[in-house]
């Protein structure tokens, strides 16, 4: 057998970056304990922004198309959460976690519900038409966030709404000097679960074996006798509803929702995704985490330039991988 | 000849402003293989993409066993029982040598749901589909590609196999596990159009042939008339078989 073919051997390289980040500032940010409050908060927001962007990844590898309008169903998702939480005051209110919990599942799961729905139209009305020519996606779906924002103010109101956390997940737990949030913990795990749900689809069930295979090369899929422009539908309603939940974890994390919140984490995911590798669910985590961190440790040490620092990531590591952490091959 | 199984009658095709088939007749006999050979940039290529509907024919009729799939998409026309290796070979460089041949798979969900007889049979034709099983199919030699591209068209039964340049870059030994293994399958009764530039191969296999020249078939006939006859072969291929 000809040794130079290995089996699977999972790229360590890009996967080293994040425990390096966050060894690399440690020295600079000095207190151990802050440093792991900011690691904490760091890998949260790399999760939710994870939840938002692992779709939108897919959307672009399985069809080639740029979905700018992406950021409505993540403000979609935090509005409808606002709405059942706040008709479940009883339960957000009490301070114990399990009735907390009670009411948080059921708006993370409305809220997909809704921002799924609303990405099914999405997609059949603005979508479709343009597959194929990027500048027109551009601009349309651009329009399309646009409305759904508008429509956001209609129905919700154009007033900034709090959305505040439920009373058991408030606080912080102590480990020495260093605080970690519980909501922060919260995120971490459900960003792992949903992690752990897509690898689990994408790797072992035949769905995800086409998936896969569309983001590679989706004419020949199409030559298998697999209808893609269905995958590819089913692909951004789930898309779409994960946005949805990645919007209320945003809103609890921001503590707040306003029609444009999706328009800013916009700028956020692409970095994230382009970043991975376009189409790469593996690269999309580990983008997530590093612009996590990244935002983080600048927001305390160099609060001028946070924004500017996830840039000069993007530029970083496209200097080092010009496809991305985790390209997809034949693309 | 047998009954025609596929029948392209006065098929062009259109790519943006580049007009490439200029009425293409071509019928593909049931149960036998076919040669489409031509020069390059003769139009073979997109003749199969058109036939898979890979690119639309912007006139003429194309045909499979009497149905009209002219307008068929992609999807539905592989549905009929029709494989397709490109030239390019199609394999998922990411995914396994395993998953590769599962996805071709259709009907199964699981690899265990492969007829094992027919994997077995697959092996012995092309070893290192099994010997490499596990491991990424990008990681593959170009030969090696091959023989899964074409194992991949052949995982399940089917009625006709569509395949461009199976022989292209591949060393002498390989070569003739390809033609043994299209020997076994013209003799199971599937009907196979090739387009290859490797005349011996050609030779060997073709019951019938087409020459295509300028977007147009511009001879039909049997193989062996075509390798028999050194001024036809000069005057269609600029070349002696």
């Amino acid at each position: 057998m000809n040794e130079s073919k290995k089996k699977f051997d999972l790229d360590w390289a890009p996967l080293m970056l994040v425990p390096l980040l966050a060894l690399a500032v440690l020295p600079v940010i000095g207190s151990g304990s802050t440093w792991l409050t900011l690691t904490v908060a760091g890998l949260a927001m790399g999760m939710i922004i994870f939840i938002i962007a692992s779709g939108l990844t897919l959307v672009f590898g399985l069809m080639d198309v740029l979905n700018f309008g992406h950021g409505v169903f993540i403000a979609l998702g935090a509005f409808v959460a606002t709405s059942v939480l706040g008709a479940m005051g009883d339960w957000t209110g009490s301070q114990q976690l399990w009735r907390n919990l009670v009411a948080v599942f059921p708006a993370m799961l409305i809220a997909m519900l809704v921002a799924g729905a609303v990405g099914l139209a999405f997609e059949r009305f603005i979508v479709r038409p343009v597959y194929g020519q990027h500048l027109k996606q551009i601009l349309i779906t651009m329009g399309g966030m646009i409305i759904g924002e508008e429509l956001i103010k209609v129905i919700w109101g154009p007033q900034q709404i709090p959305l505040p956390m439920p009373e058991g997940m408030r606080g912080a737990i102590l480990i020495g000097d260093a605080a970690i949030e519980k909501f922060r913990l919260l995120a971490v795990v459900i960003g792992l679960a949903v992690f752990a749900a897509l690898a689990w689809t994408l790797t072992r069930t035949k769905i995800g074996l086409l998936i896969r295979a569309g983001v590679q090369d989706r004419e020949m899929v199409e030559s298998l006798g697999y209808r893609i422009k269905r995958l590819f539908v089913g692909v951004f309603v789930v898309g779409s509803a994960l946005a949805g939940l990645g919007g209320v974890m945003w809103g609890m994390y921001q503590q707040s929702v306003i029609p444009q919140m999706g328009a800013q984490v916009n700028v956020l995911i692409f970095i994230v995704i382009i970043v991975g590798g376009l189409g790469s669910t593996g690269g999309a985590l580990i983008g997530a985490l590093l612009v996590g961190l990244m935002a983080n440790y600048t927001g305390f040490l160099a609060p001028k330039v946070a924004l500017f620092s996830n840039i000069a990531l993007m530029a970083a590591v496209l200097l080092w991988r010009p496809q991305g952490l985790y390209p997809i091959g034949n693309r | 000849m047998t009954a025609p199984h596929l029948t392209l009658t006065g098929v062009h095709t259109k790519i943006g402003a580049y007009h490439i088939l200029h009425g293409v007749d071509l019928v593909v006999p049931r149960g036998q293989l076919t040669m489409l050979l031509g020069r390059n940039g003769a139009g073979k290529t997109t003749t199969l993409r058109t036939i898979m509907g890979l690119w639309t024919a912007s006139a003429g009729r194309i045909e499979f066993d009497g149905k009209d799939i002219t307008h068929l998409s992609t999807p539905e026309i592989a549905n009929l029982n029709i494989a397709y290796v490109p030239e390019t070979m199609g394999i998922f460089g990411d995914l396994s040598v395993k998953e590769n041949m599962l996805l071709a798979a259709r009907g199964a969900q699981h690899i265990g749901d492969i007829d094992d007889t027919r994997l077995q049979w697959i092996f012995s034709l092309f070893p290192a589909v099994e010997k490499f099983w596990l491991y990424p199919a990008g990681k593959l030699s170009g030969g090696q590609k091959q023989m899964l591209a074409v194992a991949r068209a052949i995982v399940e039964p089917r009625e006709m196999l569509i395949i461009d340049e199976p022989s292209k870059g591949l060393a002498p030994a390989i070569v003739n596990n390809m033609i043994h293994a299209f020997a076994e399958l013209k003799a199971s009764g599937v009907t196979i159009l090739l387009v290859e530039q490797n005349i011996s191969f050609a030779k060997q296999l073709g019951d019938h042939v087409a020459v295509m020249d300028n977007g147009r078939v511009i001879h039909t006939g049997t193989m062996q008339a075509l390798a028999d006859n050194n001024k036809l072969q000069h005057e269609l291929l600029g070349l002696s078989i």
